[in-house]
């Protein structure tokens, strides 16, 4: 299996979404090798990491979820830090994998996204060993379609085209493969992500203050970038406050667009109503998922999204937006279009008034995350390996 | 000998059209959705008229006047006679044909198709009397049966009805409050006087109603002789067969392409091949036959789903709450006086706005979600409680104006 990044050495969704299939693959029999492309200090008993070394700084691997442009923008015009090329670092990656190759035996080449795609093509040109190109989150996604860098997505088309099966984390994601890299649906099965824990036990409260004096906390919780749609998120806030003044709107993580998320909620004249508490990871996220009345995923683009999952998991209802892959396995959550901002904000209005809606949300998105997990996944996966092996 | 009580349900609800809290103290119309969606109350009107209503009535006409023996029931909503009346004046002509042969009995029923008797007894019998008075208008016929909306049942109400006059009411024949008893037998309610219980035989009923396309059940394909056979061996130990159901069952829930109007069309014939069959409205159903037994039916007893309660009606936290907060609004709408704001408050009590919001089995995708105009039970409930306030604001303004 080749990697990018596993957690806690992560950024985004790909390393925890490696980290849950990998593991539920070796608890159902499959001997799995990760491949990381720079050594660093893990410690997974249930499978073999090895590292490519393709001698980068860790600080900057850890920013493959941006786009390339964006990428370029928010390190290309500062001349004291040499820009880490995440172009070159995957091909050398794909330069690195030879010895990888000898050295381990596999019966299946498994790899995610384009950062691995070369090294994957190369894999099996060496090894001539099945490949699978499984697919997290594509240049489309990552730019909502606005000048996708062309070598990126050259990548990411050959990736595809050199596999034997395409892995797709959700039907929306395929239907971008098919319209926009014009490859071949029989070609792509999809396999949705999952989480571990279904329900997470009740953990300190948070933000108790502003709930005892009785302010109601609407939660957005993800990379604030482009494709997560935090602008809308903000315009949505302002609505809603206009019919229900004691609300709170908490932002967990960071991103580049955070800066305009804020400029945003200052014009509006809101940014009272705004709390940003940076990026959280572990029990501290739980924290505030617990704590919220409700999560609003705006999602412009979103091939999965896992935090839904989790938040699910925390027992607080969701709003999201049809343009995420994680809304074709989810029926009781609120469904909008990321632009309807007054459809986002009817609904944020309707579950911070009647309790009765939020606890039925609760109670039955929480039975339909039983029947989602990355045991069903790897079974998917095993089913799909064993039609080359 | 078993006779053979037809009776069919005819009703479609004023849907709440997509309202949004910004509408609340601005749009008073909550049914007027114009969309191309499901929520288009004229649009799903005309097309069910086509597929099913307009073909189904002339296939009956043509069976009345055909068999001088064949004889059928209909109950219709008081809602749907309104938007009959308003949007396909001549769907109401061609029920008025069938029922001017004189073989038709119609039922009587709450006006706005409601669940008002547990909520309200007062608010129901208004209903009730509200829609004797648009049947006697209407067809010129003075109901003798009652059927509660959902078929839902309890020994309370068949007292309510014996009390009013009813000469009979109609219930679920559940195995649960049968025991070893049969459905085809007449009987009498625990208590009751002189009212007589018409209890449906789900079996039959549903192979028609549900089974009739389903490749997979063993009896696939239904054939009128395989059914009338099946209606031929209850001779000797039961009297009345009563096939109740939804009378879009013919055209819309079982599509014109597999068969279902060919079976209609053959029934009469098949059944009364067998001379000792034959067929009968339900008020000649109990005048003819005697109560066997006494049924007991303390809690509430419906014909839908496998519980047959009314938990997909109020099961969930949503549904009680819509449901309560309408009902709450009673005394304050009586207040009014306004003829307006107490129409559209009883359009807010009819049944099928809690079923939408029912979740049980939502993920699954079965008939609940074939049913459901709105994405999600949730968005249901959304546009119910918004349209709900907006009422609510509309009664209070109405009453500081008035004291």
């Amino acid at each position: 299996m080749l990697g990018w990044e596993l957690p806690p050495y992560n950024s985004g969704g790909l390393g925890e979404a490696c980290l849950g299939l990998a593991r539920a693959l070796s608890k159902n029999g499959v001997e799995v090798t990760f491949v990381l492309p720079q050594k660093v200090d893990l410690n997974y008993d249930f499978m073999r990491i090895v590292f490519a070394d393709i001698g980068e700084d860790l600080k900057h691997l850890q920013n493959s979820y941006l786009s390339y442009r964006q990428w370029v923008e928010s390190y290309g015009k500062d001349a004291s830090s040499s820009p880490f090329d995440f172009i070159s670092g995957a091909l050398r990656y794909a330069e690195n994998v030879s010895d990888i190759v000898k050295k381990y035996h596999s019966d299946i080449i498994h790899s995610h996204d384009w950062l691995t795609y070369p090294a994957a093509i190369a894999a099996k040109e060496l090894s001539r060993k099945p490949m699978l190109a499984h697919i997290h989150s594509t240049e489309i996604d990552r730019t909502g379609g606005h000048y996708p860098n062309p070598i990126v997505y050259k990548i990411e088309k050959d990736g595809f085209e050199n596999a034997d099966k395409v892995l797709s984390v959700s039907k929306y994601t395929k239907n971008i493969l098919i319209d926009d890299y014009a490859i071949n649906p029989n070609k792509i099965d999809v396999i949705y992500n999952a989480i571990d824990k279904v329900s997470i036990g009740n953990l300190p409260p948070a933000l108790t203050e502003m709930k005892n004096l009785g302010y109601k906390v609407v939660l957005f919780l993800g990379r604030i970038t482009l494709m997560k749609g935090p602008e809308y998120f903000v315009r949505a806030a302002k609505r809603v406050l206009e019919f229900e003044k004691k609300t709170i709107f908490v932002v967990t993580g960071s991103g580049d667009m955070l800066e305009r998320m804020i400029t945003e909620a200052t014009y509006s004249g809101i940014l009272d109503k705004f709390i940003f508490t940076g990026f959280l990871r572990g029990e501290e996220k739980d924290r505030i998922m617990q704590a919220a009345d409700l999560f609003v995923m705006p999602s412009v683009s979103e091939p999965f999204g896992i935090v839904p999952l989790e938040v699910i998991s925390n027992r607080t209802p969701v709003i999201l937006s049809r343009q995420c892959g994680v809304s074709e396995i989810l029926n009781h959550v609120l469904k909008v279009d990321f632009w309807d901002i007054e459809e986002i904000a009817n609904k944020i209005i309707s579950v911070i008034r009647y309790r009765c809606l939020h606890d039925d949300l609760v109670n039955e998105s929480g039975k339909e995350l039983v029947n989602i997990s990355w045991d069903k996944a790897a079974e998917k996966c095993i089913g799909i390996y064993n039609q080359f092996v | 000998m078993p006779s053979i009580c037809l009776y069919f349900q005819v009703h479609q609800p004023l849907r709440v059209k997509r309202y949004r809290v910004f509408d609340v103290g601005i749009n008073h119309k909550y049914f007027d959705d114009n969309s191309e969606t499901n929520l288009n109350n004229k649009k799903v009107l005309q097309k069910v008229a086509e597929k099913s209503y307009l073909p189904t009535n002339k296939i009956l006409l043509e069976l009345l006047k055909k068999y001088p023996e064949f004889k059928i029931s209909y109950s219709f909503s008081g809602v749907f006679l309104d938007q009959l009346k308003l949007y396909l004046p001549k769907v109401l002509r061609s029920f008025r044909k069938l029922i001017d042969t004189g073989r038709v009995e119609v039922l009587s029923e709450t006006y706005y198709h409601s669940l008002a008797f547990f909520y309200s007894k007062k608010e129901f019998e208004s209903q009730v009397e509200l829609h004797k008075q648009a049947i006697k208008k209407i067809f010129g016929l003075s109901p003798k049966v009652f059927r509660n909306t959902e078929l839902a049942y309890t020994n309370d109400l068949a007292l309510w009805a014996d009390k009013a006059g009813y000469k009979a009411i109609l219930a679920e024949g559940w195995d649960q409050i049968l025991g070893w008893r049969s459905p085809n037998f007449v009987y009498k309610p625990k208590g009751g006087k002189r009212i007589k219980l018409l209890l449906k035989n789900y079996k039959l009923s549903d192979d028609i109603a549900f089974r009739f396309s389903e490749k997979s059940w063993s009896q696939w394909p239904l054939t009128t002789d395989k059914f009338a056979a099946w209606v031929n061996a209850i001779n000797g130990n039961g009297q009345v067969v009563n096939l109740f159901m939804d009378y879009e069952t013919f055209g819309e829930h079982q599509w014109a392409d597999n068969g279902i109007f060919e079976f209609l069309r053959d029934l009469p014939r098949a059944i009364l091949n067998h001379p000792d069959n034959n067929f009968l409205t339900l008020s000649e159903a109990v005048k003819r036959y005697p109560a066997m037994d006494e049924i007991d039916v303390p809690g509430i007893v419906t014909w839908a789903d496998t519980e047959r309660d009314l938990s997909a009606w109020m099961g969930n936290a949503i549904q009680s709450s819509a449901i309560r907060f309408i009902y709450d609004l009673e005394k304050d709408v009586n207040k009014t006086q306004n003829k307006k704001i107490i129409e559209d408050w009883r359009r807010l009590q009819t049944s099928d706005h809690f079923y939408y919001m029912c979740t049980k089995w939502f993920s699954d995708g079965d008939v609940h979600k074939y049913f459901n105009p709105y994405e999600s039970p949730y968005d249901a409930f959304i546009s119910y409680m918004n349209a709900a306030t907006d009422l609510k604001l509309r009664i209070e303004k109405k009453l500081k104006s008035k004291y």
